[in-house]
């Protein structure tokens, strides 16, 4: 592992107005580094989801900055932001949210197309990382016809195409059974995490704990516990 | 941006089932939005048939007069007087009434007579039979061959008739741009022939039909006229006199309207209702777009496109079915009134547009509302 890739420093966010004003985050600074994997753990409603938002320039934060790879996240103007998320982070949602009208190939070159990438390069492109997801034989597949964990596979390949810098994982393995779950997070382990990548995992499924090189710990929008996870180096 | 419209064209026409509402709403539409409004145009063109069969450029009526068939006769000196105005080549009289014949059988059958000047034979129709200097012979009328002949029997030249109790002769048989509207057969014969066989009143001139010496003297001659108390009207605004009256003082204009605004209603009911479903289906994935990184422009780009594909298929199907049910009516109805015009084809694309604009405007709101944040709580 390298010297910090994300470093979000005091991160608040208030959700609600008046008497209903409630806070979701509350002043967290976290960082990771690259080649490493982190766990954003805690009960529902402690603000894990809230801040992997801020942190992937999705949520702006009321309070607080985010620096990924030296730039001031949200300094940026919308547009430049929008820029941000498709050059340097990959999600994969928690429901995949893949086109169930395209074929699965057409759902993987997604980012690439929007990154103005030819039709048939980001075709071939999107082929190629199939094949890295052992989907290969499924790729002119409409997504519907694949399993729940063959579509995590095409969601994570997806947000693998266009080769970001942080993947973000919005609860993983909430959508899978325990077997494939784990052999998900082992495959993004494997395969998915480089030296040149953070992969960040927000997660209240324990038994995929023993992945994760650090786990940070949520409850009521604070970070109340950070540890080193079985796989930290 | 090509890419992403290749998508947005895939999302469409895949979704079979809403595709074809959406492309049935609005073809729907058009073709009702065009059938209603050609079959306007069409007997809107007939009302004119006889000015624009006639040809004249000019013509002088009295002030009251709104359509054709409606003429008030004119008096003499009118003639005269239109005849020594600056800026007029010459001017001739012209003879438009209804008769009735009695036909070879027995039977009668309401006609259109329409009376040429004697000397010129100016806006005499294109023969298809028999000669025109025949039209001075003893009796001779030249009949119309158009949809409306079977209603004479069938005449041929030689084909005898009485009128008013004057024997008449078809000596030759014409073609004509358009026929009339109310189904009547049309002769024409010499104004004097015409005069002397139709009842009428103290003045006999229905129109004078003027020849300008060039374009710019038809506003002197128009003035000119208006100092007589009488109109000077080109055949243009002549025809779009007789259109007006029919669309605002026969009731027809309104029905016409209210059938167009209920085919545009039902166009944008079925459209607007399907886009906006198809669009709240993938809502969850236009979130997803927007948080991978999709700008508000694409996002934007992609539901236009959509919309503006449907649109353009909807319109072009719409008006294909129209032409074919037009085709296929005047197989059986030659004198079906309907015609497509520019107009017709304009007003449809506008109102296609107009669809294609809300529908999109609803769903463009619902994507650019979507927060890219609500698809981690989804």
């Amino acid at each position: 592992m390298s010297e910090d890739a994300i470093r979000a420093q005091g991160l608040s966010k208030w959700f609600g107005d008046g008497a209903a004003r409630k806070c979701a985050v509350s002043d967290v600074t976290l960082s990771a580094s690259f080649g490493e994997m982190l766990y954003i753990v805690g009960p529902s409603g402690s603000g894990k989801t809230t801040l992997l938002s801020m942190i992937s320039g999705i949520l702006r934060p009321d309070q607080g900055s985010v620096v990924v790879e030296g730039i001031d996240v949200w300094k940026l103007d919308d547009d430049r932001i929008a820029d941000f998320r498709l050059r340097t982070v990959g999600f994969v949602f928690q429901d995949f949210h893949l086109f169930p009208r395209l074929s699965t190939v057409e759902n993987v070159a997604i980012p690439l197309i929007l990154r103005r990438r030819a039709w048939d390069e980001a075709i071939g492109e999107a082929r190629r990382v199939l094949d890295v997801v052992g989907l290969a034989g499924h790729a002119d597949l409409p997504p519907g016809k694949l399993s729940g964990g063959e579509q995590q596979r095409v969601a994570i390949a997806r947000a693998i195409v266009s080769a970001p810098d942080m993947l973000i994982f919005d609860e993983p393995t909430a959508s899978l059974d325990g077997d494939t779950g784990r052999k998900i997070v082992e495959f993004v382990k494997r395969e998915v995490l480089t030296e040149h990548r953070s992969v960040l995992i927000v997660t209240h499924d324990s038994r995929i704990f023993e992945y994760a090189d650090r786990i940070v710990k949520m409850e009521d929008g604070r970070i109340v516990d950070i540890e080193k996870g079985a796989h930290r180096a | 941006m090509r890419g992403i419209l290749k998508i947005a064209y895939k999302l469409l026409v895949n979704d079979r089932g809403k595709f074809t509402a959406l492309l049935m709403g609005i073809t729907f539409a058009v073709f009702l939005m065009i059938q209603v409004t050609s079959m306007f145009a069409g007997m809107m063109m007939k009302a004119s048939a006889t000015v624009s069969n006639t040809g004249a450029r000019v013509w002088v009526m009295d002030r009251a007069v709104n359509n054709v068939a409606g003429s008030i006769p004119l008096p003499d000196y009118v003639l005269d007087a239109v005849r020594s105005m600056p800026g007029v080549r010459y001017a001739v009289p012209f003879f438009s009434g209804g008769a009735l014949a009695r036909l070879h059988d027995g039977t009668y059958q309401a006609v259109t007579v329409i009376g040429l000047d004697d000397t010129s034979l100016y806006g005499r129709p294109s023969l298809v039979q028999g000669r025109i200097e025949d039209i001075y012979g003893e009796n001779g009328f030249i009949v119309v061959a158009d949809e409306e002949l079977a209603k004479l029997g069938n005449p041929k030249i030689g084909t005898e008739f009485e009128i008013n109790d004057h024997r008449g002769v078809v000596v030759g048989m014409a073609k004509v741009a358009a026929s009339g509207l109310f189904g009547i057969p049309t002769l024409y014969t010499t104004l004097s022939r015409a005069i002397q066989y139709i009842p009428s009143m103290r003045y006999t001139m229905s129109y004078v039909l003027v020849e300008p010496a060039s374009a710019a003297a038809i506003p002197r001659i128009k003035e000119a006229v208006a100092h007589l108390g009488y109109d000077a009207l080109t055949e243009r605004e002549f025809i779009d006199r007789i259109t007006v009256f029919y669309k605002y003082r026969t009731g027809m204009g309104m029905n016409i309207l209210i059938m167009t605004i209920i085919s545009f209603i039902v166009g944008l009911s079925i459209s607007g209702q399907t886009f906006y479903t198809f669009t709240l289906e993938n809502l969850d994935r236009f979130g997803a777009l927007k948080a991978i990184g999709a700008k508000r422009l694409e996002l934007v780009s992609m539901i236009l496109f959509q919309a503006g594909v449907t649109a353009a298929a909807g319109y072009g199907l719409g008006i294909g079915l129209c032409a074919l049910l037009i085709a296929l009516a005047k197989l059986r109805m030659p004198d079906y009134a309907s015609v497509i015009t520019f107009g017709n084809l304009g007003l449809a694309f506008g109102m296609v547009l107009v669809i294609a604009a809300i529908s999109s405007y609803i769903a463009v709101r619902k994507v650019l509302k979507i927060e890219p944040f609500e698809i981690f709580r989804t």
